[in-house]
C-alpha cells in the first residue's frame, strides 16, 4: 500500500507540532522517520492513525484521500500501529489479545478463540515469530510481547505498519531480531514506517530516511549517510558523537568493592561476589544486558538495598551498613537509572529538585528552615551552567523534556563536592544534544579526579566513556577489559562467555 | 495533552516518558488530583453542590409540590413557590451564618458570624491535620480517634487538676495535643515499620479510641463523674476553659484564634521548613525521596504525629471551648470526618483549608437556622456537604459539566 501525506499541519494552541509535512511511503520499503524527542514524529503518526485530526493537509492511501475519525477507520483502511507502550492485556493469552477488539463470535455470542489461535499460529509460522498462542502475555519477555503487537496488526490485514520507537524497551539481541522481522515484512510487500531517534538502527534497516526537526521536514537522507551527518540534521547543528577525552590521570584506589553480594526481596542473589576497584580520575563502565545485577550494584553502593554483604569502601571509609543519607553526605553522587522514579519529584519545581539530597544542612538550610534566597540564586546559576532549557527555575520538573530532566539530575549531583559519581543509564531517553552535554560533564568530573562508575546497556555509551569496561552477567564479573576491546568480544562477554585468551586489565 | 512539539521556550513533556506505573503510584496520582487541583474546580464543585441542593430543597417543599400539581394551569404559582422555597432557604442560611438583617441591634445582627467562626475553629484545625497527612501521601481517616483521645486526656487535665489558669489551660491544651499526636503517631509508625496501610489502621484506631473512651467513661475510677450513671465526666474547671474572645454575649472562644495560629504554623511548616520540604517530597515521590537520603518511614511517623496533634487541637477545642460540661463520647461531633472534606476542598493548602473551614462552619451555623425558620431538614445541608466532596473527588465530572478543557495529560 502506498501512503502519501500531503502538507499535514497540526497545531496545539499556539504550538505548531507538525508544519506542513509531506511524506511518501512505498510498499515494500522501510521508511525511517528520524527526529529528536518532541520533534513531532509521534504527532504525525497519531494524525495518520486517526487519533488527531490534522488542521491542514490530507492523507492518501493508494491514491484515495482518507478521512479518519478514529483508529478504527485507520485500522479498517489497513494501517497497523505498534505502539511504544504495548496495548496488551497482561492477564490475557496471546490469542485473546490478538482477537481483542475484533472478536469473531460463534453461536450465542461465544468467543471463537480457536479461530484466533489458528490466525496467530499462521502468522507466527509465516514470519518465524515463535509465539505460543496460549501463553499469558505477562509471562512473555518484552521482545515477544512486541511480536504479539505485530501479530495483532497483521491479523487485521494491515498493509502499512507503523513502529513507534520500538527498540526503546528492547535488549540489543531483541533489537536485532526486530530488525530481521522488519526486513521480512518488507519482503512480504508491507509498507513500514519506523520512528526512532537511534542512528545505528536507522542505517541498518532503512531504505529511505526522512528527518524531522521542530515539526518540519528538514530533509531526506540516504542510509549510507554517516552518523554525524544524520545527527547534525536531527539537531540542526554539528554534533560530536565521539566523546573527546584525554588519557586519565589516575590517583589512588578510591572505591574498593570486595566480595559484594546482594540478595533481593524474592531471595534471589542478584549480585554474586563482586570485587573491583576504581581509582580516582577513572571511569569504570559496567556493561551488560539489563537485569544482570547492575541496578542492585548501584543501589547497594547508595545504601538502597537491604540485604547486602561484603565490603564497599570509599577512600578507606566503609559504606555498607550506612544509611543513604550518610552515604550521600560522604560525597557520593548518584544519577539513578530511572529519573522519573528515583531521580526527580515531578511535582516540585526545578529549584526544589536541585536541593533534594541537601535538605538537612547548609547551604540551603538554616535552623530547620529553607533558605529560599540562596536556593533560588543557586538554581538560576545552575540552570545556565547546565544548559537546562526551561522558562525559569519555577518550572515543574514533570513538565520538562527527558533530556532537560536528566540535566537537572546531573546538575544536582555534580554541583556538590563529590568523592565518587555513580551514573546509571545517564542518557537513557535523552536527546542527542543532551547526550553530548551529559557525557562531557561526566568526563569533566573524571578529569577533576573523581572516580566514576557508569552503568549502561548501550554499548556505544560504554565504549565512549570508559577507561576500563567491566562486563556483568548474572551478578558476576565476566571480565574487566580495556576500553578498546572489540564490540564483538564485548557482545560475547555480555552473554556470559569469556574468551579463552582474555586478559583482565588493572588500572 | 501531549503535543509532541518542543519549541525552545516551552518544553513539552517528552512523549515517550515511561507511562506504566504501578497501582500504588496510580492511587497517589489520584490523591494528587483530588488534593492539588486548581481552585476553580473547588469553587465549581461548591456551586454544583448548591445547585443540586436547591433542587432537593424545592422538591421537598410542600408549596412547590402543591403548585406543581396544577403547573399547566398556573405555571406562575409554581415559579413563585419555587423561588420562595429556594431563596427562603438560602437567605435563612445567610441569616444563620453571617448577618441577621431581621434584627436591629448590631451586636445581635453579627452574632451569626461569630457562631460560624466558632464552628470553623475545630474544622480548620482538623482540616490541617488531614491535609498535612495528604501532603505526605497519607490518608488520615483517624481524625475521630485522635480527637477522642485528645479530648479525653486534655479534658481529664481540665477537670481533675487545680492550677492557676495561666498554667492550667496551656497544660490541658498541650496534654490533649500530645495525646492526639501519640494516637496519630501509632498509625504512622505502623506504616513506617510494617507497611500496614494507614487507611485501615486509622479507621480501626477510631474504634479502639471510641470503645476505650466508652470504657473509661463508664468506670467511676477512670473518667466517669462520681455518682453519675451517664457516660460523662465532670465539667471542666473554669481555669481550663478557653476564654471567650468577644465578651460573654458571644460564644466565640479562643479555639478559633488557636486554629488561626495553627494555619500560620502549618503554612510555615509546609512552605518554609525543611521538614515540610521533606514531607512534600515524600508525598510527591517517595522513591526519589528515599534515593535522596530522606528517611521515608520516619517522615510518615512525624507527619502523622503532627497531624494527630492538630486533630488533638480540634478535640481540645470541643472539650475546653464549645461543650465544657464534661468529656462525652460524642465530643468529636463528626468533625474528625468533616475535616477530611475540609482538607479536600482546601486542596490540602493551609490557606485553602482556612477558607474551606469557614465555609463549612457557615454551613453548620446556617443549617440550624434553615431548619428552625424554613423547616428544611438539616440533613439537606449534610447532603450538600457530601455532594461537594463527591464533585471534588470526580474532577472530570465537574469539568465535563462546565465544559472546561481537560487537564494536561500525564
Amino acid at each position: 500500500m502506498r501512503l502519501v501525506l500531503r502538507g499535514i499541519t497540526k497545531r496545539f494552541g499556539s504550538v505548531v507540532a507538525n508544519d506542513s509535512i509531506s511524506l511518501t511511503v512505498e510498499p515494500g520499503e522501510i521508511h525511517c522517520l528520524l527526529g529528536e524527542n518532541g520533534a513531532g514524529k509521534s504527532t504525525l503518526m497519531n494524525v495518520l492513525y486517526g487519533l488527531y485530526k490534522a488542521d491542514e493537509g490530507e492523507i492518501e492511501l493508494d491514491g484515495e484521500v482518507q478521512h479518519f475519525t478514529g483508529p478504527g477507520d485507520a485500522m479498517a483502511a489497513g494501517i497497523g500501529m505498534v505502539h511504544q507502550h504495548f496495548m496488551l492485556i497482561p492477564v490475557f493469552t496471546v490469542s485473546e489479545n490478538v482477537m481483542l477488539g475484533n472478536e469473531s463470535t460463534g453461536f450465542g455470542g461465544t468467543l471463537d478463540v480457536d479461530e484466533a489461535r489458528k490466525r496467530v499460529l499462521e502468522i507466527s509460522e509465516r514470519f518465524g515469530f515463535h509465539v505460543n498462542p496460549d501463553a499469558l502475555v505477562e509471562d512473555l519477555p518484552v521482545g515477544v510481547q512486541q511480536r504479539v503487537e505485530i501479530i495483532k496488526a497483521l491479523s487485521r490485514d494491515a498493509e502499512l505498519l507503523v513502529f513507534d520507537e520500538p527498540t526503546a524497551v528492547l535488549t540489543p539481541q531483541e533489537t536485532d531480531e526486530l530488525m530481521e522481522i522488519m526486513r521480512q515484512l518488507k519482503e512480504a510487500g508491507k509498507a513500514i514506517v519506523f520512528i526512532t531517534h537511534k542512528l545505528r538502527e536507522v542505517r541498518e534497516v532503512a531504505d529511505r530516511i526522512t528527518v524531522i526537526r521542530l515539526g518540519k521536514v528538514v530533509g531526506e537522507a540516504e542510509p549510507t549517510a554517516t552518523n554525524a551527518e544524520l545527527a547534525s540534521m536531527m539537531v540542526g547543528r554539528p554534533v560530536e558523537l565521539v566523546v573527546h577525552k584525554d588519557e586519565p590521570t589516575l590517583g589512588d584506589d578510591a572505591l574498593v568493592v570486595k566480595d559484594l553480594r546482594v540478595v533481593d526481596l524474592a531471595g534471589n542473589r542478584q549480585v554474586d561476589g563482586l570485587s573491583f576497584t576504581i581509582r580516582a580520575g577513572e571511569v569504570l563502565c559496567v556493561a551488560g544486558v539489563q537485569g544482570n545485577g547492575q541496578t542492585e550494584l548501584t543501589e547497594a553502593i547508595l545504601g538502597l538495598q537491604d540485604d547486602v554483604s561484603g565490603s564497599i569502601s570509599l577512600d578507606g571509609v566503609e559504606l555498607v551498613g550506612r544509611s543513604t543519607r550518610q552515604i550521600l553526605d560522604a560525597g557520593v553522587g548518584f544519577i539513578p537509572e530511572d529519573r522519573q522514579v528515583d531521580g526527580l519529584v515531578p511535582g516540585f519545581t526545578i529549584a526544589e529538585n536541585l536541593m533534594l539530597n541537601r535538605s538537612f544542612k547548609s547551604p540551603f538550610v538554616k535552623n530547620g528552615s529553607l533558605r529560599i534566597g540562596a536556593l533560588r540564586a543557586f538554581a538560576d546559576k545552575t540552570l545556565k551552567a547546565y544548559d537546562v532549557r526551561a522558562r525559569d527555575i519555577d518550572t515543574l520538573a514533570g513538565n520538562l523534556s527527558g533530556g532537560n530532566q536528566q540535566k537537572v539530575v546531573v546538575a544536582r549531583e555534580l554541583s556538590r563536592d563529590l568523592r565518587l559519581l555513580v551514573a546509571a543509564q545517564p542518557t537513557r531517553g535523552v536527546d542527542v544534544g543532551s547526550i553530548e552535554f551529559i557525557h562531557k560533564q561526566i568526563v569533566a568530573a573524571r578529569d577533576g579526579g573523581i572516580p566514576v562508575l557508569v552503568v549502561s546497556t548501550e554499548l556505544d555509551e560504554v565504549v565512549a566513556l570508559a577507561d576500563r569496561i567491566m562486563v556483568l552477567y548474572r551478578g558476576r564479573i565476566v571480565g574487566v577489559v580495556a576500553a578498546d576491546t572489540p564490540r564483538e568480544t564485548l557482545g560475547l562477554m555480555m552473554t556470559g562467555e569469556r574468551p579463552q585468551d582474555l586478559k583482565d586489565v588493572v588500572a | 495533552m501531549n503535543t509532541d512539539a518542543k519549541p525552545a521556550t516551552e518544553p513539552v513533556k517528552e512523549p515517550d516518558a515511561p507511562q506504566d506505573r504501578d497501582a500504588e503510584a496510580k492511587s497517589r496520582s489520584l490523591l494528587r488530583d483530588i488534593t492539588s487541583g486548581d481552585a476553580l474546580a473547588g469553587v465549581l464543585a461548591v456551586l454544583l453542590a448548591v445547585f443540586v441542593g436547591s433542587v432537593m430543597i424545592a422538591a421537598t417543599d410542600e408549596a412547590v409540590r402543591e403548585t406543581a400539581s396544577y403547573i399547566t394551569a398556573r405555571p406562575s404559582d409554581f415559579v413563585t413557590a419555587l423561588w420562595e422555597s429556594i431563596s427562603g432557604a438560602y437567605s435563612a442560611m445567610f441569616r444563620g451564618a453571617v448577618f441577621n438583617y431581621n434584627l436591629t441591634e448590631p451586636a445581635q445582627q453579627w452574632r451569626p458570624l461569630t457562631e460560624t467562626l466558632k464552628f470553623a475553629g475545630p474544622l480548620i484545625a482538623g482540616g490541617l491535620g488531614v491535609g498535612l497527612a495528604f501532603r505526605a501521601g497519607l490518608f488520615n481517616i483517624g481524625g475521630r480517634g485522635q480527637m477522642l483521645m485528645a479530648g479525653a486526656a486534655g479534658g481529664w487535665v481540665g477537670y481533675q487538676l487545680d492550677l492557676p489558669m495561666i498554667i492550667h489551660l496551656p497544660l490541658a491544651i498541650l496534654v490533649g495535643m500530645a495525646a492526639g499526636a501519640i494516637w496519630g503517631g501509632i498509625a504512622g509508625l505502623l506504616k513506617a515499620r510494617t507497611g500496614a496501610h494507614e487507611v485501615i489502621v486509622t479507621i480501626m484506631l477510631n474504634y479502639v479510641a471510641y470503645y476505650l473512651l466508652f470504657y473509661a467513661l463508664s468506670r467511676q475510677f477512670l473518667l466517669q463523674a462520681p455518682g453519675s450513671a451517664n457516660p460523662k465526666s465532670l465539667p471542666m474547671k473554669d481555669t481550663a476553659i478557653l476564654p471567650k474572645v468577644l465578651g460573654d454575649q458571644f460564644n466565640l472562644h479562643l479555639g478559633f484564634v488557636l486554629a488561626l495560629v495553627a494555619v500560620a504554623v502549618a503554612w510555615w511548616l509546609l512552605n518554609r521548613s525543611t521538614l515540610g520540604y521533606r514531607i512534600r517530597a515524600v508525598g510527591e515521590n517517595p522513591h526519589a525521596a528515599r534515593a535522596s537520603g530522606i528517611d521515608v518511614g520516619r517522615t510518615y511517623t512525624v507527619v502523622m504525629m503532627i497531624a494527630g496533634s492538630l486533630l488533638g487541637l480540634a478535640g481540645i477545642n470541643q472539650v475546653l471551648g464549645t461543650v465544657t460540661s464534661g468529656i462525652s463520647l460524642d465530643l468529636d461531633a463528626s468533625i474528625g470526618f468533616d475535616a477530611i472534606t475540609v482538607a479536600l476542598l482546601g486542596r490540602s493548602r493551609p490557606l485553602g483549608i482556612l477558607a474551606a473551614g469557614m465555609l463549612f462552619g457557615a454551613l453548620k451555623a446556617g443549617g440550624f437556622t434553615m431548619q428552625t425558620s424554613e423547616n428544611i431538614s438539616v440533613d439537606l445541608v449534610l447532603v450538600v456537604q457530601s455532594l461537594i466532596v463527591l464533585f471534588l473527588a470526580a474532577p472530570p465530572l465537574v469539568r465535563a459539566i462546565f465544559r472546561l478543557p481537560a487537564q494536561e495529560a500525564k
